[in-house]
């Protein structure tokens, strides 16, 4: 039977939400433990020991995984993994970060971003920025390493209590790389990544000062805000707020694309958002052929009427 | 310091993607291919590295069919030194990819490798990762800035939190996120001049790669399709449908 170890994330002592979803993907492929890799992680680790479906809980503890460096963890996940039959971690920037450089300890390929489980051995993954799928097979006589798609997959249950086992691993950490800082940004404002609703604008909000209307509706709405890379390009918001293709590929529930026309890049960007809202002056915008509600007016009186409306 | 560039050539990213009838590709006649436009962002961060006297020379990797000879004659006219054509299946897998980078590294004496964080056809996001591994080298991927200090290098990273820098030792492998820089425009002259720069040419078994991919990748097919949504004539109507949707 396939054995999976999936590599729990912590950031300043909880659980990263995305792990529960690998859990489900992971149930779908065989027995489930989770590694924990924290500097004192008794409580992450009671927290994955409560996924539903979970078999064991494996904490390794060691100083120096109090920040999660690629260079520092691949090797103990290495040497945790001659049990197991499949390896995967989540499609966070620590799982991209770090399961590639284990894949390559053990020579073996990876599949990135799995979004369905077809087989112990064989899954679908997105390529194109989601715009074709594809069918990935894997030699059933080697090792798999797998990051998945969090938003393909619901969070599995609360409810399970699974064992909790400290190990000690025989892995040499290699000293060439070391933290120095981290900065979290947006202030109040959910990250893009994680945000539930988002609030996009594009080259019709027409300038950098108009972008305020954008940043006033997301915050009514608890919102994250997004950009197109026409705005972006324009300079009207940041890089780090473009979505799209090149920029962030987001999944949230509800999804405003303000002053959007809908270029290719940015729909490969927004291809699993729950609701997408559109709002343009233009009839015939693209952005209006994926829409699930379309408005078609002014950006700048749509959008003071709406905040009023949500009261 | 020589920095190692690999660059891809990808179907260029304005272009709406068509799956073939037979499930078994992509169209990619009469389509527009260019330069991956992460790698093209790394290009652009060697440069200004050798710029600032930081580096001496950047050198350029493409690992594919020939056809990729026009992708770096387009970063050559960027300002890369020379490049290599390594003569490869145009799917060769990640860990090859990574495999071959390897040899390159170590025959160029390479002390910094800066790559895309992925590229926008398969959009694996391993090659840096794997090469690093392969090296036993540092990592830094989805950098967003690069500062070099004698034998380190401290880089900003952007994760779903927000960004982490971390300090990295020389040799040693960064990937380029959006962030990192804008990529020159190419001038004309650029262009004459980068007619006369030299490309070697590689193939995997000089390299010592074996070029045999692990995974079989079939059944391609497009996404399915949103339902097709319907137009509100106000706010109202707006706000009433979100409301019917239990979103607001």
């Amino acid at each position: 039977m396939a054995k999976v170890l999936v590599i729990g994330e912590q950031a300043d002592g909880k659980l990263n939400d995305a792990i529960a979803k690998v859990v489900n993907c992971a149930q779908a492929i065989g027995e489930v433990d989770v590694a924990i890799f924290a500097k004192g992680g008794d409580g992450v680790a009671a927290e994955a020991a409560k996924i539903s479906g979970v078999n064991k809980v494996l904490l390794v503890e060691n100083d120096v995984n109090e920040h999660a460096l690629a260079a520092s963890l691949a090797p103990q996940i290495v040497a945790l993994a001659a049990e197991y039959t499949h390896i995967l971690g989540s499609s966070s920037t620590v799982g991209r970060d770090v399961m590639p450089r284990v894949a390559a300890l053990l020579d073996v390929a990876q599949v990135t971003d799995i979004m369905s489980v077809e087989g112990e051995y064989s899954f679908k993954r997105p390529v194109y920025a989601g715009n074709a799928i594809v069918n990935v097979d894997v030699p059933n006589d080697k090792k798999l390493v797998g990051t998945v798609r969090v938003a393909s997959f619901k969070a599995a249950d609360q409810g399970g209590s699974a064992a909790v086992e400290s190990v000690n691993v025989d892995a040499e950490i290699p000293t060439h790389t070391r933290f120095v800082s981290t900065e979290t940004s947006g202030g109040d404002r959910p990250d893009l990544q994680s945000a539930k609703v988002v609030v996009s604008g594009g080259r019709g909000v027409g300038s950098e000062e108009n972008f305020a209307v954008i940043y006033s509706l997301a915050d009514k709405l608890g919102a994250g805000v997004g950009a197109s890379r026409a705005a972006v390009d324009s300079g009207f918001a940041p890089s780090d707020l473009q979505v799209g293709q090149t920029g962030k590929i987001i999944a949230p529930e509800l999804y405003f694309a303000v002053g959007i026309s809908g270029a290719i890049q940015h729909l490969a960007g927004i291809k699993d958002a729950g609701t997408i809202v559109a709002i343009n002056k233009d009839a015939d915008a693209p952005i209006f052929e994926v829409a699930d509600i379309g408005l078609v007016g002014d950006l700048f009186s749509v959008l003071p009427e709406l905040e009023a409306a949500l009261g | 310091m020589k920095i190692l560039v690999p660059v891809k050539r990808v179907v260029d990213y304005n272009v709406r993607i068509q799956v073939k009838s037979d499930n078994s590709g992509v169209n990619l006649d009469g389509v527009k291919m260019s330069v991956n436009p992460f790698d093209e962002i790394a290009v652009e961060e060697a440069l200004r590295i050798k710029e600032r006297g930081e580096a001496e020379e950047v050198i350029a990797v493409t690992i594919g069919d020939s056809a990729a000879q026009e992708q770096l004659r387009t970063v050559l006219a960027m300002g890369c030194d020379r490049a290599i054509l390594v003569e490869a299946p145009s799917d060769l897998e990640p860990l090859a990819v990574a495999k071959t980078l390897k040899a390159l590294v170590e025959k160029e004496d390479a002390q910094l490798v800066i790559a895309g964080k992925q590229a926008i056809d398969d959009d694996s996001g391993q090659v840096a990762q794997m090469l690093a591994a392969l090296l036993s080298c540092a990592q830094a991927t989805f950098a967003s800035k690069i500062e070099l200090a004698g034998d380190s290098a401290k880089v900003t990273r952007e994760v779903d939190a927000g960004l982490e820098t971390i300090e990295v030792d020389l040799p040693a492998v960064v990937s380029a996120d959006l962030r990192l820089n804008e990529p020159r425009y190419v001038k004309l002259p650029d262009i004459m001049k980068a007619k006369r720069k030299p490309i070697d040419t590689l193939s995997l078994a000089e390299l010592g790669v074996d070029g045999t991919n692990q995974l079989t990748v079939s059944n391609w097919s497009a996404p399915s399709a949103r339902e097709p949504g319907i137009k509100v004539e106000d706010v109202a109507g707006l706000v009433g449908k979100l409301k019917e949707k239990g979103l607001l």
